[in-house]
């Protein structure tokens, strides 16, 4: 065990591999080249569709010990993850790795997969039960949880080697050729696929909308795909996107949107060519809400926005107060409609959005980002990955890459939630680094990062309710008490990556 | 003036409901009113006066005013919901059904009397009465004049209406008469005017609406049932920026009448006098409050010496 530069305990190694222990933001750098893979000839009259999963799978060489992804643009309604696993236990694979980009409660159906040794492994964070089990020591299966920009990364290092991805392609023609903003299962976006399409040793796109080829709009090229497999049905269109997002009525929620708006427009960031990004949540939305209206009224000009994408950010390029959409993915319905019809509505790769190892990533021209939050420490450092019962119940997303990105990084989150204050003593786990976190907003308190003095005094000024962060905690823990720490044992079950590859926290199995 | 309070949002949280209670520091009403009569079911009235007691006792520096309305003098609870939440401290009592000025003298002399017990001075807990029925609104003249601790009167339109055996629109057309008899009895004895509840907490059109339309009668805030309705009232009652403006000039050019040994002077042709003044110091302190401007209002200079 060593300890990282924020004191927490790390291994030394995990699942056979060595570790580089976290040490700041910004100064790990990358070593050796662009992984790549074997070229290919394909000759004309060649055919690329296949019949069943089963025959991608033998196609493929898919072999005991490999390792397999998906994305995770369908969310709780894909159907695709499941039914490969199923295919690759009934053709008695075993020890195959996961390099999805998610994994979602949906995907609980892997559970018993997992305790067959088809599954022996993770190389992507999830959501669910998965975690809490393995939190709990009942699935002897090592997990290691990465931002989606540390996602591209480590497949574009090639540090996680995917064998094969099969890509869930709402549109695809023959030849491999494909979309996710037309047919039953449309989903929008396909930017988290996109470097699995161009680093996988096999390419499998999986529709269920074959249409003739050319399919058009070209989100994921021809040049990129081996075997095309038409099913019956990707998935459940009701769960892949929501058909609305909604502002919280929640007086809490609406009260810390409220003081965030105040601290974006107190930031002077509030300008032509501001570009925003927040995420889907009721909080989030209503903080987008507040901006749009001070956006609106003072005639501002935005640039873009970016990340997951909902109807609410379509309102506001639509509108004129954003010039561009970045969007890696489509929230709700919405957002497929526009990405479809609007040209300032671009899809961009995980890697273009997040990667910290390219010539530069979207999130490094990110003004302001509002993020969430399960428990936050007195250093700005913040969790988002396990719970304060300590169950691994959450990917991190794009959390450490826009907060390591974006000029100001907000934490908005309720200051008590299940009876259990927000701002611990010590966090469960370590998801995004105090350093990269500017501004932490409660109902009961605004704290200011020190590193940020001058907009602290601007919000004092402002007359918004500024407090030390100890003094925000003492005050939470005057109605909530001081929670008793968890206990948890030796064992890891899951590692923690940073965005640049090391690693910022293990999570351990809790004593039962 | 010098106990400029502003009313303009008092809002109703139910006095058994913890986790309402514990969020009673962060909203940016004027003020709340916890409540131990309507919102809280019988089988809960000690409960919720305990857990009342025990709320004000850990929130001891209050950022907003604190009322509790306790039930009704002539029920069984209301003795004992003063005997419990007085020791905590509240700034007041919002006392319903407050028909006659009898009703509100019964209180002021029980108040006075845990005033001596507590030790405290006498005139330290304040009353808003509830003006929600007809007699009510018959006798809320002499009701406005009936202790010196009232800091206003409240009117309730919903049992005002369930006493007239009408229904309450959001028009509003029959509480007219009675909204106005209340705002006379209220400006004719120098107290505020503190509207009824809007009970559509999903309707912020409507809410908007009936605050601008209280607010030319003349009162100076509503009663609120939910806090996603306190922006639209405080929105309705912020001054607007031509009127501040407006003000400014006025209170600069009364420091140069009182320079110069005058309490009259002319302003772009309108004479500037006591009145007028006054009504100026009110829209500053108003966007004081608003977080408009930022200025010291020294009364001294405004008024003049003794």
């Amino acid at each position: 065990m060593v300890r990282n530069s924020l004191g927490r305990s790390i291994p030394e190694s995990f699942n056979g591999q060595r570790l580089t222990p976290y040490q700041d933001p910004f100064s790990y750098s990358p070593q050796g080249t662009h992984a790549s893979r074997a070229l290919r000839r394909f000759n004309p009259g060649q055919s690329k569709l296949l019949g069943s999963l089963r025959e991608a799978i033998e196609a493929a060489d898919l072999r005991d010990g490999m390792c397999i992804a998906t994305h995770h643009h369908l969310r709780n309604g894909d159907a695709l993850l499941g039914a490969v696993v199923r295919e690759l236990d009934a053709l008695g694979l075993r020890d195959i790795t996961i390099a999805s980009s998610s994994i979602h409660p949906v995907h609980a159906e892997l559970i018993p997969y997992i305790q067959k040794g088809v599954i022996s492994g993770f190389e992507c964070g999830v959501n669910g039960q998965i975690g809490e089990l393995a939190s709990k020591g009942e699935l002897n299966c090592p997990i290691v949880v990465r931002t989606h920009g540390g996602r591209a990364r480590s497949i574009i290092s090639g540090q996680v080697q995917v064998d094969a991805a099969f890509i869930a392609a709402p549109t695809c023609d023959c030849y491999g050729n494909m979309n996710g903003s037309q047919g039953p299962s449309a989903c929008g976006s396909l930017g988290y696929a996109h470097t699995d399409a161009l680093y996988a040793k096999k390419v499998i796109a999986v529709t269920d909308n074959l249409v003739p080829y050319p399919a058009t709009p070209i989100s994921i090229p021809q040049t990129l795909v081996d075997f095309v497999v038409p099913v019956e049905s990707l998935g459940d269109p009701g769960k892949i996107v929501s058909t609305t997002t909604r502002i919280t009525r929640d007086p809490v929620g609406l009260q810390i949107a409220k003081y965030a708006a105040q601290v974006i427009e107190a930031s002077g960031l509030l300008q032509d060519g501001f570009s925003f990004q927040t995420g889907s949540g009721g909080i989030s939305l209503a903080v987008a809400d507040q901006v749009r209206r001070k956006m609106q009224q003072q005639k501002i000009k935005g640039s873009f926005g970016c990340g997951g994408i909902t109807g609410y950010f379509v309102d506001m390029l639509e509108e004129g107060l954003f010039q561009t959409l970045f969007d890696v993915q489509c929230f709700d319905l919405n957002a497929v409609e526009s990405i479809a019809k609007n040209a300032g509505h671009l899809e961009i790769s995980a890697d273009m959005y997040a990667n910290p190892f390219n010539a530069g990533a979207v999130v490094n021209q990110l003004d302001c980002v509002i993020l969430g939050a399960t428990e936050v420490d007195v250093n700005f450092n913040v969790n988002v990955n396990t719970e304060s019962n300590g169950l691994l119940l959450h990917n991190t997303g794009g959390h450490s890459d826009t907060a390591a990105g974006a000029k100001l990084s907000i934490i908005t989150a309720p200051s008590i939630r299940g009876r259990l204050p927000i701002v611990r003593d010590e966090l469960t786990t370590v998801t995004t680094p105090g350093e990269t976190i500017d501004v932490i907003i409660t109902e009961r308190g605004i704290a200011v990062n020190d590193q940020h003095r001058e907009l602290k005094n601007e919000l004092l000024r402002r007359k918004l309710p500024v407090k030390e962060i100890q003094q925000l905690q003492e005050e939470i823990y005057s109605v909530t008490g001081r929670p008793r720490p968890l206990e948890f044992t030796d064992e890891v079950v899951a590692l923690i990556e940073y965005r640049d590859g090391t690693i910022i926290d293990a999570v351990r199995k809790i004593k039962t | 003036m010098s106990d400029f309070q502003l009313r303009r949002t008092m809002l109703y949280v139910p006095g058994n409901m913890p986790s309402m209670l514990q969020n009673i520091p962060i909203f940016e009403s004027d003020g709340v009113m916890i409540d131990l009569e309507d919102a809280v079911p019988l089988s809960e009235k000690d409960a919720a006066r305990i857990l009342v007691r025990n709320f004000l006792q850990n929130y001891r520096e209050h950022n907003k005013e604190i009322l509790v309305r306790i039930n009704a003098l002539d029920t069984k609870w209301g003795e004992d919901d003063l005997r419990t939440v007085l020791p905590a401290l509240p700034d007041g009592i919002r006392l319903p059904k407050a028909d006659t000025p009898e009703i509100v003298e019964t209180l002021d002399t029980m108040l006075t009397e845990f005033e001596e017990e507590l030790g405290l001075p006498i005139g330290r807990f304040k009353i808003l009465p509830s003006i929600e029925s007809a007699e009510g609104v018959i006798n809320c003249i002499k009701t406005a004049r009936s202790s010196k601790r009232l800091i206003g009167l409240a009117f309730g339109a919903e049992d005002y209406t369930a006493s007239l055996e009408i229904e309450r629109t959001k028009r509003g057309e029959e509480l007219f008469a009675a909204r106005t008899r209340v705002v006379w009895a209220c400006k004719a004895a120098g107290i505020q005017a503190i509207d009824t509840i809007f009970a559509d907490a999903g309707d912020m059109d409507g809410l908007r609406r009936e605050t601008e339309l209280i607010k030319t009668l003349g009162f100076s805030g509503k009663s609120l049932v939910n806090p996603r309705q306190i922006d639209v009232v405080h929105e309705v009652f912020a001054p607007k920026q031509a009127d501040v403006d407006y003000a400014l000039e006025v209170i600069e050019a009364i420091q140069k009448a009182r320079q110069m040994g005058t309490g009259v002077i002319s302003l772009g042709g309108k004479m500037i006098d006591a009145p007028v003044v006054k009504r100026a110091v009110r829209t500053l302190k108003t966007a004081q409050a608003h977080g408009l401007i930022d200025i010291q209002l020294d009364e001294e200079v405004i008024y003049g010496q003794e």
